[in-house]
């Protein structure tokens, strides 16, 4: 199977300082990873850098085999999709028009989006909660609101890799569940592969079978979750003591 | 109640709007033709001072005011994308604070015809280039960087223009005040400037797409496959090719290019596909309007159609906005 995504000797630097070093690591269909760090540590500059939309200190990142530094945007943005941190709309426009323009990288010059193109929206606003809101502008939405927007945003991109950045961010529980189980199921069934940067450890248990932990030295661990995961290393990555508990669906991590 | 009206169905009103301000301003007048009287006279019949007039004078005279409004509008209307700033206009970026004292140079020195207008229009590029270049500098461009090169060039073209007034000839004063407040009575011939129209429509028509992802953010849109710097660029010389023509023709009529887009976002939301277009034909009826007014009001004697653009604006636009709450 080709991998989804690859990188080789990766190097990520935000001006003198190395974010990581020699990075190599594989993601292929139906994997879900998560990327756990302390803040700062350069997780979302990673997500950025795997995406193509900032280029590495050196080394390379591709793309079902091709080199992301030499596709066109469009094509990267048919096959990946990345949801950011931050929401910025500063315009009016309503859910409807800005959950269309995860159409974009499928259009032409001069094409507008279709009925199916509309079909498709309805259905992914309606996975998150949001099939009531489809006319309110993007503007008067609550924080939460406006992140499953994002998601359903990306959902409607039908990427088949989903470069994630916080995506419980402003969630509540029912939601953040809501969006992991989804998210899960797309990897287990669709074909589809997730890379998601989260700060609740648990959850990340929970829904990543993969996880690229990132060290402030520039060290990186990656690999199964179960492989490289128990309270010490994660004690070393947050820098703070860490106590395993049992629970419903395995060890529970809290802070010590 | 606006609000109701499907976006696209504002596109044939618009339409119309603009066939019946410039038939407004060509049966406006000391002498009236009538409707019908100017129909005729467009499909080539009636004769003497009748038909000189309309087509000698008016209709030129209206398709500048055409072209400029839409001009303008249509580069605001990129320009607040662009720099992603609700404030911005086409004047924010210096363009026609280079063509003005260009301008202002020429009218001391005395050239007029086409000298004037080549002056006017050299001295925006020379505008457009340098705001370009330091904001370009080594590294990216961000659109605050632009913003800020284009906000100092503009002050330091006012001052140079306030310099210029100091020193002028007691009789060039008035014809540089018209000038700067944007002025229509000695527009030239239209024709370059609605090709520059026409030809700038088609060339940012296809862009409009990206432009609506652009408004989401410039990192969410090169997720989304749009090349921004690219489009940036792109954006960046044609509002700034759409300014610097409008103002040679016209000077710097203000209000225009900022408000009209507001007021059409207001109506119909923020598509660009649809609000480009708009903007143009809202743009050039409302100039073709307050340029019949210009000349009509106090006639004979002429307004500067800059004043009268602002005084009609402000309060629909106030109005409008106050209703949308």
């Amino acid at each position: 199977m080709i991998p989804l995504l690859k990188t080789i000797h990766l190097q990520v630097a935000i001006g003198p300082r190395m974010l990581c070093r020699d990075l190599g690591f594989e993601v292929l269909p139906g994997q879900c990873w998560g990327v756990l760090g302390r803040n700062g540590v350069g997780k979302s500059c990673l997500l950025h850098t795997l995406a193509g939309l900032s280029s590495p200190a050196s080394g390379s990142v591709l793309l079902a085999g091709e080199p992301v530094s030499t596709l066109p945007r469009k094509q990267i943005a048919q096959r990946v999709g990345v949801l950011f941190q931050q929401q910025s709309d500063s315009f009016p426009a309503t859910v409807m028009q800005s959950a269309l323009t995860g159409r974009h990288p499928y259009l032409g010059r001069w094409q507008w989006e279709s009925e199916e193109d509309i079909e498709l929206v309805h259905e992914k606003l309606a996975l998150l909660g949001l099939e009531s809101m489809v006319e309110r502008e993007v503007t008067t939405l609550s924080g939460g609101e406006r992140q499953r927007l994002a998601i359903a945003t990306l959902l409607v991109q039908q990427p088949e890799l989903l470069l994630m950045d916080e995506p419980t961010n402003h969630l509540d529980i029912n939601y953040q569940i809501r969006v992991l189980d989804l998210l899960s199921g797309m990897c287990a069934h669709g074909g589809a592969a997730v890379v998601m940067v989260l700060h609740e450890v648990n959850l990340a248990i929970r829904y990543c079978d993969h996880l690229l932990l990132l060290f402030p030295d520039g060290e990186a661990l990656h690999g199964r979750r179960e492989r490289i995961l128990d309270a010490e290393i994660l004690a070393r990555l947050y820098g703070h003591p860490m106590v395993a508990l049992d629970g419903p669906h395995g060890p529970i991590y809290i802070p010590g | 109640m606006f609000r109701r009206l499907p976006s696209l169905a504002w596109l044939p009103l618009l339409a119309l709007f603009s066939v019946v301000t410039v038939g407004i301003a060509l049966n406006s007048g000391t002498i009236q033709v009538g409707w019908f009287g100017v129909g005729e006279i467009l499909l080539g019949g009636g004769g003497g001072i009748e038909r000189q007039l309309v087509m000698e004078l008016r209709l030129p005279r209206a398709l500048s005011a055409f072209a400029t409004g839409g001009l303008l509008a249509l580069s605001g209307a990129l320009l607040q994308v662009l720099l992603r700033n609700p404030l911005a206009d086409p004047y924010v970026l210096g363009v026609s604070g280079g063509a003005a004292v260009a301008a202002l140079l020429a009218m001391m020195a005395g050239v007029g015809g086409w000298w004037f207008t080549a002056s006017a229009f050299g001295g925006a590029m020379v505008a457009i280039a340098l705001v370009f270049g330091l904001a370009h500098g080594r590294g990216s461009w961000s659109d605050t960087r632009l913003l800020l090169v284009g906000v100092v060039v503009a002050s330091g073209c006012g001052a140079l223009l306030s310099f210029l007034l100091a020193i002028a000839p007691e009789q060039d004063l008035r014809g540089m005040l018209f000038w700067l407040m944007g002025d229509l009575s000695h527009a030239g011939r239209a024709l370059p400037a609605l090709l520059v129209l026409a030809g700038g429509m088609v060339l940012v028509a296809p862009l409009a797409r990206s432009l609506n992802v652009m408004a989401r953010g410039e990192l969410q849109a090169a997720a989304l496959g749009v090349e921004v710097s690219r489009l940036r660029l792109a954006i960046y010389l044609s509002a700034s090719l759409f300014t610097a023509t409008a103002v040679t023709l016209a000077g710097s009529i203000g209000f225009v290019g900022l408000v009209v887009p507001h007021l059409l976002r207001l109506l119909m939301g923020n598509d660009q596909r649809l609000l480009l277009p708009a903007a143009v034909m809202l743009g050039g009826g409302l100039l073709v309007l307050a340029d019949t007014l210009a000349r009509t009001v106090i006639a004979p004697q002429q307004l500067p159609v800059g004043v009268l653009t602002a005084l009609l604006g402000v309060p629909v636009f106030l109005y409008l906005l106050q209703r949308h709450r």
